[in-house]
Formats: structure tokens, sequence, C-alpha cells
């Protein structure tokens, strides 16, 4: 499976990766924004998103919008700190299909990855 | 700033190093930031909250303390002059705000990208018009602090002591 990771900061790019290889997935692209992210989601057409929200040039929201507009319909995980109920839900709105809060330990990012992928499976 | 929002902070930093770090961390008495520091700042990771509460968090070690706690949260040992050394204190001490920002109810915040400064005795000048305490921690690895400058904004204020009146 084809994952892209989506955060400013590399050391929680590099935290995320090594989980994900842990659990199984080998093919992994790396973007430090959202801007980042859009340019190359064509090419490499992830199957999973994981997205922080704060984020310069293109914040996790944002880009959440425009890959929804433009037809994106891989299944999206949003990581970050913002952990009210109204970013929960204004996250949702845009199309985030689960939400983890940082911080996490392996288990609880690995556990949500595969809920999202059951869940989109399932529908 | 009232004690829950010191409480807030303890609870994020305690949540942040045990989850991440896998280190157990231990609060000091928390003291006003005129006061004299317990280490010199050597590395320290700052973000900014704006909206109904404003101010800055800033997130100071010894080097060699900040080395060792990267060490703890990476895997890896990272020299202090790599950006990546920057990038991970900037990533605790966002884990730690957007976390403490959770907990301030009803209470609309946001949070700056973190920037990082590294260079022996540095001060970071804190807003004057905004109460500053220092909380001092303690973990395996040594000391560090977390400086922490607060103020509601006019706005939320005024909602707050609006709706105080309402329910009374």
């Amino acid at each position: 499976m084809k994952v892209m990771l989506v955060d400013d900061s590399k050391t929680m790019r590099t935290i995320q990766r090594n989980i994900l290889l842990q659990i199984g997935y080998k093919d992994i692209e790396e973007a430090c924004d959202g801007q980042d992210a859009l340019s190359k989601v064509s090419a490499f057409a992830p199957e999973l998103l994981l997205v922080d929200w704060n984020m310069p040039n293109m914040d996790g929201i944002t880009f959440v919008k425009t890959y929804r507009a433009q037809g994106g319909k891989s299944p999206i995980v949003m990581v970050t700190t913002e952990a009210e109920k109204t970013r929960v839900v204004e996250a949702i709105k845009a199309g985030v299909n689960n939400y983890v809060v940082k911080p996490f330990t392996p288990e609880s990012l690995s556990q949500r990855i595969s809920e999202t992928l059951s869940r989109v499976k399932a529908a | 700033m009232d004690a829950s929002s010191i409480t807030s902070f303890v609870a994020s930093t305690h949540q942040v190093f045990t989850t991440m770090l896998s280190l157990p961390v231990t609060a000091g008495k928390p003291y006003t930031c005129c006061a004299v520091p317990k280490f010199e700042n050597e590395v320290s990771g700052i973000i900014g909250m704006s909206g109904d509460v404003q101010g800055m968090v800033v997130l100071s070690f010894p080097t060699a303390t900040a080395r060792k706690a990267i060490q703890a949260f990476t895997g890896m040992d990272i020299e202090p002059s790599s950006p990546d050394f920057a990038d991970a204190i900037g990533e605790l001490v966002n884990m730690i705000s957007g976390a403490a920002k959770a907990k301030f109810e009803g209470k609309n915040v946001s949070i700056s990208c973190p920037s990082v400064v590294i260079g022996k005795g540095h001060k970071v000048q804190q807003p004057s018009d905004a109460l500053c305490i220092t909380i001092p921690f303690e973990c395996p690895v040594g000391e560090f602090s977390l400086e922490v400058a607060m103020k509601v904004a006019k706005s939320a204020a005024n909602t707050t002591s609006n709706s105080a009146a309402r329910a009374a």
C-alpha cells in the first residue's frame, strides 16, 4: 500500500515512517506541507494519507479540502496536536476519515490506521 | 493566568514526555519569570498563542539535556548543529502547547508553527503585558523548564464576564 506522510516536522515524519515500516507499509512518500503534498499526489497516487494540521504554506485542512475538491478519494487520517472537539468536527466535515491526536503511541497510530482502512473497505 | 492553566501545561508536558520519549517527568514549584532561572537556557523551542488566549510558550533545555531528550524521542543521537535537532525541539513544544490548549475549555486558541533558538545564555523576551510563569521539570536525562506567558484577550474576557452577569 502506498502511504503519503504530510507533516512539516521531519522528526514526526520519521517517527510515523518507522511505525508504518513496522506494520508492513514500505511504499512511503513524504511531503513537508499541503502545497508539497498537492504537487506529489498525482504522481504518487497514495492509497492512504496521514496529514498534520498546522503547517506553513498550506495547512492540513486546506490541503484536505483541495484534495477532495480535486477528486481525491483515498482515506485520510489527520495526525495533529489539535484536540478540541470543534477541530475534530471541522476536519471530518472537510473530508478526513479518522483522527489521531499527538502525542500518540505506535499502537494507537497503527490501530487508527487499520480501523480507517477496514471502514473504507466495508463502505 | 489561573492555576488550571499551569496544571494544563504540567499535564501536557508529562503526557508528551511519557508517551513519545518514555521519560517520566517531575514538575517543580512554578515561579515567575522575573526570578533567577535554575539553569542557563541553551536550547529553546517557542510557540505563539493567539485568539481568546494570547501569549507564548517556551520549552528550554541545557544542550546536553536536549540532546539526550531528542535521542529518547527519535532514537537517534543528533548533533545540535543539525537542522533535525531544532526540528525535534520544535515538535516537542508543538505537542506540549497543543495538548495544553485543548484543556482551555470554551476558548478558541490557535498556536503558531514553532521557532527554535540555540545559543548559550539567551533570553526569550515574553510579552510585557502577560503574566509569565516558569515551570521547572526534572526527568532522567536532566532538568528543563517551560515558560508560559498568557493573557486572556479582551473580547474573550468580555464574553466571559457577560456570561457571568447573565448567569447571575
